[in-house]
């Protein structure tokens, strides 16, 4: 039964992939990239990644829809010309295309548990999470502890993505392609929107805290949680207005936001060398060592909701103020 | 179970050159961009397939006794991808929007018709 | 009784799916836009009471089912306030009934 459902998802998936591709109006395109994200997060959720599954629904089909949208409302909505070279663009693609499917003839069975990727060091994680962690949700676990080092490059590299599109986007003269007005005044008009978005509108800010602080224990953590809150409160400037969610939460705040992300978690190294252990060693941030592990595991997973957080609020806030 | 493997494998096969066909065939820089979204959809697809292991669950232990787990590693890897993917992406738009303000277009032959000029 | 709520969960289940089904021929056989967010709107709100119901039934009492509850609840709070949204902004855009003379067909699919 479980075959039936990942063949169906995955052949609409691949629908959904080339018709993306064949449409010529962008609005089309960015709304069939939203159910394609949904289409591969119910995949993920089929092969076990809950964790990968709730980060692409947030994500792809979330955050990335409203980025691509706040870019096509300053750039054109159609596609205009013609793609060159078609043909010998479509010739290479389909022969890679069989040259990568001929490849995978070659692979391990699927779920296999003797497979070269299953026994390397996996086994040796899943057993050693409740000797020096003692969390649930290994992800977390690995994410947050034994891989800390890539997770603090990965939130420098967020950090790094918002600094660029501020940069980008704070110079130079704007087209004036959205009226201001139209931009500050939001969905007033529209009452049932406003009203339902005011009633939901905590109750996600809730959730995305739930989803921050219940990483350790089920699927969550901090990217997932910076994505919900960052949702509800785009919505928030979507409803009201750029001018009434700008003095909500001014810039200053969200580049605070951005930057105290990384500090926090650059702060928690620090913290470890400071008391006598190793950069980014939980073990000595308490008495007892699995006690520091998840109070460490806890502190960097609000450095990282924080972080992506405020990036993703300044991204938009840099797309959304544009027309000024 | 054995077609369902490779069929993953193939549908990340296609996905990627649909992808890729995108970048490079498509002239309009958003379009593009969607492209080589698809492409690293297509990645996480397959990273996240090589974990799976049968008979298997997610990698949360339960209250009482011990399991067969998905392997964690491609789970943590990808979950990483996922944010960094759409950080660039951020990044990409924003060259777009400025490129569209410098240019007036963002069809490739016509910036390049201006950039020649 | 578990015989009993077995076979009442798949009758929700199956009732479900057709509804889904016939949202998603009328979303495609409709003339205009406001016809299909109508047949669009029978899945957002049937199917998603038939096929939680369903589902629910399989949890039992359980925290899932309370989970459950609170994703419909969220289901039908916003799925008909996005219709809304979608229906405001077509007619600010210029997109008339099909019924009108002259009918601009500038409907995105």
């Amino acid at each position: 039964m479980i075959v039936i459902f990942g063949i169906f998802l995955l052949t609409l998936l691949v629908i959904t992939a080339v018709a993306i591709v064949r449409t010529d109006n962008l609005f089309v395109a960015v709304m069939l990239m939203g159910i394609a994200s949904l289409l591969i997060a119910a995949n993920f959720f089929l092969l076990d990644a809950a964790d990968v599954a709730l980060t692409e629904a947030a994500v792809g089909a979330g955050i990335s829809t409203v980025l691509f949208l706040g870019a096509l409302a300053l750039t054109s909505e159609r596609e205009r010309a013609k793609s060159s070279n078609r043909l010998l663009s479509f010739i290479v693609v389909a022969a890679a295309a069989l040259i990568l499917i001929y490849a995978t003839f070659d692979k391990p069975r699927f779920g296999d548990p003797e497979a070269p990727v299953q026994t390397h060091v996996a086994p040796w994680y899943l057993e050693k999470t409740p000797e020096y962690i003692d969390i649930p949700n290994v992800v977390t676990a690995v994410l947050g502890s034994f891989r800390g080092y890539d997770t603090l490059g990965e939130v420098f590299v967020v950090f790094t993505a918002g600094i660029g599109v501020l940069f980008l986007l704070s110079g130079g003269k704007a087209t004036g392609a959205v009226p201001e007005d139209k931009i500050n005044e939001g969905l007033r008009h529209h009452l049932i929107p406003r009203v339902v978005g005011r009633v939901l509108i905590p109750f996600i800010l809730l959730f995305g805290l739930y989803v921050q602080f219940h990483g350790e224990y089920g699927p969550g953590g901090g990217f997932q949680a910076g994505a919900i809150i960052a949702a509800a409160i785009i919505l928030f400037a979507l409803l009201e207005g750029e001018k009434r969610a700008l003095s909500v939460l001014p810039e200053r705040v969200l580049l605070g936001l951005m930057a105290c992300g990384p500090l926090l978690y650059g702060a928690v190294g620090l913290a470890g060398i400071l008391l006598g252990g190793n950069f980014l060693d939980y073990s000595v941030l308490s008495s007892d060592p699995v006690k520091g592990q998840q109070l460490g595991i806890l502190l960097i997973e609000a450095g990282v909701g924080i972080t992506v957080t405020g990036v993703l609020l300044a991204i938009f806030h840099a797309f959304a103020a544009r027309g000024r | 179970m054995e077609l369902l493997g490779l069929y993953n494998y193939w549908v990340f096969a296609v996905l990627l050159m649909i992808g890729f066909y995108a970048v490079v065939a498509k002239r309009n820089l958003v379009k593009k961009l969607i492209g080589l979204s698809l492409f690293q959809s297509a990645v996480f697809l397959l990273y996240i397939t090589m974990g799976k292991v049968e008979g298997g669950t997610a990698p949360i232990f339960p209250e009482a006794g011990a399991a067969v787990f998905s392997n964690p590693l491609p789970q943590v890897l990808i979950l990483t991808a996922i944010v960094v993917g759409i950080s660039t992406t951020a990044l990409g738009l924003g060259i777009v929007v400025r490129v569209k303000e410098e240019y007036g277009s963002i069809e490739e032959h016509e910036i390049q018709e201006i950039d020649e000029r | 009784m578990s015989m009993l709520l077995d076979t009442l969960s798949w009758v929700l289940l199956t009732l479900g799916g057709l509804s889904v089904l016939v949202g998603g021929i009328g979303a495609l056989r409709m003339p205009d836009l406001y016809t299909r967010m109508h047949a669009a709107s029978v899945t957002d709100s049937l199917g998603a009471i038939l096929v939680l119901g369903g589902i629910m039934l399989q949890a039992g009492w359980s925290l899932a089912t309370i989970k459950l509850i609170a994703i419909l609840l969220f289901l039908l709070l916003t799925s008909p306030t996005s219709s809304n949204a979608l229906a405001s902004a077509a007619l600010l855009a210029g997109t008339r009934p099909f019924a009108e003379a002259g009918q601009d067909e500038e409907a995105p699919k």
